[in-house]
């Protein structure tokens, strides 16, 4: 009998503790849906292969750098390789939506732009494409955040926008 | 290697047990296992004075010519992937043997397994002494290693299968003897955790021997490197609960006992070990929602399937805490939370283990945020996630190794612990340096800093014109300090462990501490004490999950990215 209670007591706190068990991931996957199809926050998509050998010859690719699609809306075409991006260095005017296309010449690279929501790989023989907006004048750092050799920690950008 | 066989008492008393190969290799494994935790723990306090400007490199370049990211490698490697695995394959070889209360069926088997691994250690570790393998413990090509580097680490892995096998045929012995009976919990996890293992392992063998093995040693003349960084992900995911589960071993059936009380259910740590072999496979794109030509809707889904392995976790964390409070209550203990305070707080086996289930707690909570698709594109690759490692590989699973070591190192030593008080430090030191390195760490990913980068030589770090740098030089500091903590603690362990093994006070008979339960194997329903129905339906999520990307990705594939050596 004594056993028995015991017992009961211990399927209602076990199923006192599943509830939050489900309830929580729930919460969080309804969370970050949200925050991806209603508020558009998106990771980088299939954006095509290219062959690395061929970067230079193949568009966007073979000439690197920012180009203005539409009054407010530009695209810049990056290449990365050991140890620096091509264009190093990005102006663009304050208020402006920008999509990064990228790709590497060799091994694979990372490219984070600090303070905005831009974190991406650029992988040899893929293209990579994400888009940030711009509201601010100022400074931001490009950084290549996958390990790519020796010069690793030397191979950074700078976007200025103003 | 001398001492640990040592004394000649124990290996006479050894002669006449049962257990006497498991012991040996449970040894074995354990003391690589310990040394490869010095060796690359060493080189994580390196890394961390290299940030704050202070530079040893320099006065080892003899003997590490690559510098920072040669010991980086060295970090990752000997911490990650050599420490676990050997650590791991040594105590479920005799937590099956002893929880079946029957030797391993096949001595040779074992010690095939054991050669196998070591093996294939000595051929990986010799390119990365010789700077042939500065690739990091992720090896993504096109960064090109020396092509034994690839092929020990496959032997390393194909090793680990023959501790399967010997579980799988002492199992079916078991069985013809035992009819009737629930396999004894601490076995049924072992196999459960080997079983995930081998099928995880899947997608590294595939990536080494179809493109890694071949293009390394010249045989074809490319690669396709987002092939490769699928599959790697593909174990390179589970392989954390490869760690983990057998943390989760002790704390189940172990910690309970230590504590003073029983396991609070049996049949709930069952499911929580089935769905970590259901679900830990097919959800490794989480960690590639950064990486172009895979679909942003198949990373959706393998997120969705991420924050379902939470359950378990939680499940887990309600189990382990249930049995404490348990114990607590039988240690006298009362109130909501004051039972906390009648543990065995003095015990440092205990202790080092609640602090890393503690640790973990945090480390858990941050990987949901690494695991939430769009939230990862703020902590991707920054120092976030060095943090993040450090309180999950770091702490819940390295803190709970070295404090599993307080009772097993005694044990198949024959000798007593040579301090609990020295172990006791150990713990607290480690417990509030993590806290100290990886809360900075966090806070310096989320500023931007990235990881597994040699920040003292970077320039964007010391000559840069970007302001949020000097919030950057404000936090590094305290992030060394943690580190140098930690490095304390690591003394103290070891010296406690060679203390132990050469100084300790002879003690034969040694028992393991499973503990008992409070809802045992007769509240276990048979679903929960069979393994295939579990493999199948990990195999068929496995096929749902991943197959149409792995056929994207195959089927568009050309091997055609050459080799690079850029260090």
């Amino acid at each position: 009998m004594m056993k028995n209670s015991s017992k009961l007591v211990g399927y209602i706190f076990e199923f006192a503790w599943i509830l939050p068990s489900v309830a929580i991931p729930v919460a969080v996957i309804t969370a970050v849906i949200i925050t991806a199809f209603a508020v558009g926050i998106r990771v980088p998509d299939i954006a095509g292969r290219i062959d690395p050998v061929a970067i230079n010859n193949v568009a966007p690719f073979n000439e690197p750098g920012v180009r203005e699609l539409a009054p407010g809306r530009y695209e810049a075409t990056l290449i990365a390789q050991t140890f620096l991006f091509t264009p190093n260095e990005i102006e663009i005017p304050a208020g402006s939506d920008v999509t990064f296309v990228l790709t590497s010449r060799d091994v694979i690279h990372g490219f984070k732009i600090v303070g905005t929501s831009v974190n991406m790989m650029a992988v040899p023989g893929q293209i990579s494409k994400m888009t940030a907006h711009f509201p601010e004048p100022g400074e931001y750092l490009i950084l290549c955040h996958e390990y790519c050799g020796s010069g690793h920690h030397v191979m950074y950008g700078k976007i200025i926008v103003k | 290697m001398a001492a640990i066989t040592r004394p000649r008492g124990a290996e006479r008393v050894l002669a006449t047990d049962r257990f006497a190969t498991e012991i040996r290799l449970a040894r074995l494994n354990i003391l690589i296992a310990f040394i490869a935790l010095a060796l690359g723990g060493l080189m994580g306090v390196l890394q961390i004075l290299q940030y704050n400007g202070i530079d040893l490199y320099r006065f080892i370049k003899p003997i590490l010519p690559g510098g920072y990211y040669q010991g980086l490698t060295l970090h990752g490697v000997l911490n990650v992937l050599v420490f676990t695995t050997f650590y791991i394959i040594g105590f479920l070889t005799l937590i099956t043997a002893k929880a079946f209360d029957k030797p391993l069926v096949h001595k040779g088997l074992g010690w095939f397994t054991f050669w196998l691994m070591l093996g294939g250690l000595l051929m990986t570790a010799l390119p990365i002494l010789l700077n042939n393998a500065t690739v990091l413990f992720t090896f993504y090509p096109p960064l090109k290693a020396d092509g034994f580097f690839y092929l020990g680490l496959t032997l390393v892995v194909v090793g680990t299968y023959f501790l399967l096998l010997n579980q799988a045929l002492t199992y079916r012995v078991w069985r013809k003897e035992n009819p009737k009976a629930k396999i004894p919990l601490p076995a049924f996890m072992a196999i459960v955790t080997m079983s995930m293992w081998v099928i995880a392992t899947i997608g590294i063998a595939a990536e080494m021997l179809f493109l890694l093995i071949p293009w390394s040693f010249g045989w074809v003349e490319g690669t396709d490197v987002l092939l490769a960084r699928t599959l790697f992900w593909f174990t390179g995911h589970p392989i954390v609960y490869f760690w983990l589960l057998p943390a989760y071993i002790s704390w189940y059936t172990m910690i309970p006992k230590q504590a003073g009380g029983k396991l609070f259910s049996e049949p709930m740590a069952r499911v929580s070990f089935v769905l970590f072999l259901v679900l830990s496979i097919p959800i490794g794109i989480h960690h590639q929602y950064t990486d172009p030509g895979i679909s942003a809707i198949w990373k959706l889904v393998h997120f969705i399937f991420t924050v379902g392995v939470f359950f378990p976790s939680l499940l887990t964390f309600f189990n382990v805490v249930a049995s404490l409070e348990h114990a607590g209550r039988s240690r006298g203990g009362k109130g909501w939370l004051a039972w906390i305070f009648a543990l065995p707080w003095k015990s440092a086996t205990f202790t080092a283990q609640v602090f890393a289930m503690i640790l973990f707690a945090f480390g858990g909570a941050g990987g949901v945020i690494n695991a939430s698709y769009n939230l990862n594109l703020v902590v991707h690759n920054t120092a976030w996630i060095s943090g993040h490692f450090h309180l999950t590989v770091g702490s819940a699973v390295a803190l709970s190794f070295m404090g599993m070591g307080y009772w097993l190192v005694p044990y198949l030593s024959g000798r007593r612990l040579f301090s609990n008080f020295l172990g006791l430090a150990a713990s607290w030191c480690w417990l509030i340096g993590m806290i100290l390195f990886s809360h900075f760490m966090h806070m310096l990913g989320l500023l931007g800093v990235p990881r597994r980068s040699m920040l003292g030589g970077a320039p964007y770090f010391n000559e840069s014109t970007y302001a949020g740098v000097a919030e950057w030089r404000l936090l590094l500091p305290v992030a060394m300090v943690g580190g140098l903590v930690m490095f304390v603690s690591a003394i103290l362990f070891y010296t406690n462990m060679v203390l132990t093994i050469t100084r300790g006070q002879p003690e034969p008979n040694q028992q393991i501490p499973f503990a008992e339960k409070i809802s045992g194997p007769e509240d276990v329903p048979a679903v929960l004490d069979r393994f295939w129905p579990w493999v199948v339906g990990a195999i068929m999520l496995i096929a749902i999950n991943y197959g149409p990307t792995l056929y994207y990705l195959i089927s568009t594939s050309r091997l055609n990215i050459p080799g690079l050596r850029p260090w």
